[in-house]
């Protein structure tokens, strides 16, 4: 290759000149840039502080969390209790940070697993409609029709309660509203001309699959993920709190409330902590999809409906 | 043709309903071991369990057992505890009656208030108010039920001794304690269930207010309230009972948590006690009441967006 050919070609800098050049035409696609308020920002920052307390919590909590450290059940903070004790004289600082890996893991798990299954089967319904569309999406309704609680009572009352389990249920329930959402983005792509371009180029289904209708359907799909989120974490320590999801003595968020309800009598906070856990984590996320979806124009209001 | 739609929601209600008594059946049937087993225990020999089987018809096939269960529980038989042996017809009717006043309380008061600050978040959007009602709602209904009620517990109760802690009833309490035992559960749930409420009351009115007939009025001049009230209002009626419809049937999930942290002595309560003692005959009653009362209030919720349509009450 000679010296004046290799200077002709564009530069790096001059092809991103040209392509931004692009951007500024009437039709092009607007830009996914998401810009935060400051109280998405700050609710970032709360959710990213608890998933890593979620890996590092044990690591880094003074005490583990089933031993018995404290002098007195519900004291207030006092020493390296920086929370106090809680109905059997464990440190509530200690609890809450071990708490965090058990009800955000199950709840991450959770989801995740319902995400797999939604996409799955709500693409798979899109893409091949007829006789599989009609069965699934009819068991869908079905799931749809019922209160979370109740199905995860029900499933409770026959398998008991372990934390796969758990899992399972939670991935199952929430699955069905992410079939129905995925569902009708691919129906919704699946029509658009450049499938239909794709199709008449002759590439295969799984090549549409993964090059059109996933990354198209990926930016809804992630606004979802966090309100999902936010509904399994509290349909997990609402079950918890009935004393039917994690069971003592690990440590849980919805169980650590439940324990030391009593406590509240003799003022202790022990039971107020680790709903202020909850609460902040489900209120940051939501604050974050609002922002987001604020920006990308589908209001929150519409999708908790 | 409105008539022929309305029927065919109800027609799709009913399948709904025998779906979902299928569920609970299957849920509750498909366990490792039997009833028989769970009742006898470990030691029981092949002989005693084929002959509680037989008598609780367990030997028949699974279709056989779902229909004849079925059938009772249409007829209002709902069969034996499995703690203690009582009839659940008999444990249920105290229990229901006290779960649906609580609930109804809670519709009365709930109803009119979101209702009237959701038009008015509605009416006055990007105000301070509509803001601080935006986030409050958000916020409510991003935390567990349980949050709600501990805070409420600590405030009106440890802190400020205005409330009981507990809303157990004895069955003989004069109006004044009886509206002050109920006071918590009926507070929390009233808080839980404004805030779905407000939110999609005032998301309603903002949806109308965005379709032309109201851009016509907007540009003849006419004064902002008089839109929400004589055009807007009208015309989300239809969209408001759907919401009012809907958020009841939230009670459903509310009404169990809040009558386990106020030991109140409702049907959800009893539903829990059996879970946790896999009383399966009890849970599938219960669920069976929850369930349904749940599919019918969205399928009145459904049928109220059906009637309140102009377009579908006058067809061309």
């Amino acid at each position: 290759m000679t010296e004046e050919i290799v200077n002709e070609m564009p530069k790096g800098e001059e092809i991103v000149a040209e392509i931004d050049k692009f951007d500024e035409l009437p039709d092009a696609p607007p830009k996914r840039r998401i810009k935060l308020t400051w109280l998405g920002k700050l609710s970032v920052v709360i959710v990213v502080f608890w998933v890593v307390i979620a890996f590092i919590g044990p690591w880094i909590a003074p005490f583990h969390e089933m031993d018995i450290e404290g002098d007195d059940s519900f004291l207030d903070a006092y020493d390296n209790f920086y929370l106090g004790t809680d109905h059997l004289g464990r440190d509530t600082f200690s609890r809450i940070l071990w708490g965090a890996r058990m009800t955000i893991g199950i709840s991450l798990a959770a989801t995740l697993l319902a995400y797999c299954m939604g996409i799955t089967l709500g693409i798979a319904a899109a893409v091949k409609g007829g006789w599989f569309d009609m069965i699934v999406s009819r068991l869908n309704d079905a799931v749809l029709a019922l209160p979370s609680i109740m199905l995860g009572l029900i499933a409770i009352a026959a398998f008991g309660s372990s934390i796969p389990i758990l899992i399972t249920i939670a991935a199952i329930i929430y699955a069905s509203s992410v079939f129905r959402i995925a569902r009708a983005l691919g129906q919704d792509i699946m029509v658009q001309d450049f499938v239909e371009a794709a199709k008449a180029r002759g590439e295969g289904i799984w090549w549409i699959i993964r090059a059109e209708v996933l990354p198209n359907a990926a930016m809804p799909l992630a606004t979802d993920f966090g309100l999902r989120l936010v509904f399994v974490v509290l349909f997990i320590s609402s079950l918890s709190f009935l004393g039917l999801g994690v069971q003592p003595p690990q440590a849980d968020w919805g169980s650590m409330v439940r324990e030391n309800l009593q406590g509240l009598s003799y003022k202790s906070y022990a039971a107020i902590w680790p709903a202020f856990a909850i609460a902040s984590f489900t209120i940051a996320i939501n604050l974050i999809v609002d922002d987001v979806s604020a920006k990308s124009g589908g209001s929150l209001a519409k999708k908790m409906v | 043709m409105m008539t022929q739609m309305v029927l065919r929601r109800i027609g799709i209600g009913f399948v709904t309903l025998l779906v979902v008594s299928l569920i609970v059946f299957m849920g509750t049937s498909i366990l490792p071991g039997d009833v028989a087993q769970i009742i006898l225990g470990q030691s029981a020999t092949e002989e005693t369990l084929a002959v509680l089987r037989a008598e609780l018809g367990l030997d028949q096939p699974g279709y056989v057992r779902y229909f004849s269960w079925l059938g009772n529980m249409v007829s209002g038989d709902l069969g034996t505890s499995k703690a203690g042996g009582a009839s659940i017809s008999s444990l249920i009717d105290s229990r229901l009656g006290n779960t649906m006043k609580m609930a109804g309380l809670v519709a009365l008061i709930s109803i009119p208030f979101s209702v009237s600050l959701g038009l008015y978040a509605a009416m006055h959007p990007g105000t301070w108010l509509d803001r601080s009602v935006t986030f409050m709602t958000l916020s409510t209904i991003s935390v567990p039920e349980f949050f709600i009620a501990t805070l409420l517990v600590l405030i009106l109760a440890v802190e400020l001794h205005w409330l009981p802690s507990t809303a157990y009833l004895s069955g003989n309490e004069s109006g004044v304690q009886l509206l002050k035992a109920l006071a918590m559960p009926i507070l929390t749930l009233v808080i839980v269930v404004s805030a779905q409420m407000i939110r999609m009351t005032r998301a309603g009115i903002l949806n109308v207010m965005s379709s032309p007939y109201i851009e016509m009025a907007i540009l003849k001049g006419v004064p902002r309230r008089r839109i929400i009230l004589r055009h807007a209002l009208l015309n989300a009626i239809g969209p408001i009972v759907n919401v009012i419809a809907l958020n009841l049937a939230y009670l459903v999930s509310g009404v169990v948590i809040v009558e386990t942290i106020f030991a109140y002595p409702g049907l959800a309560k009893l539903m829990i006690d059996g879970v946790q003692t896999r009383d399966l005959p009890l849970v599938q009653a219960c669920a069976m009441i929850f369930c349904g009362t749940y599919v019918i209030l969205i399928l009145i919720a459904d049928v109220a967006s059906i009637l309140a349509n102009p377009r579908l009450r006058h067809p061309k």
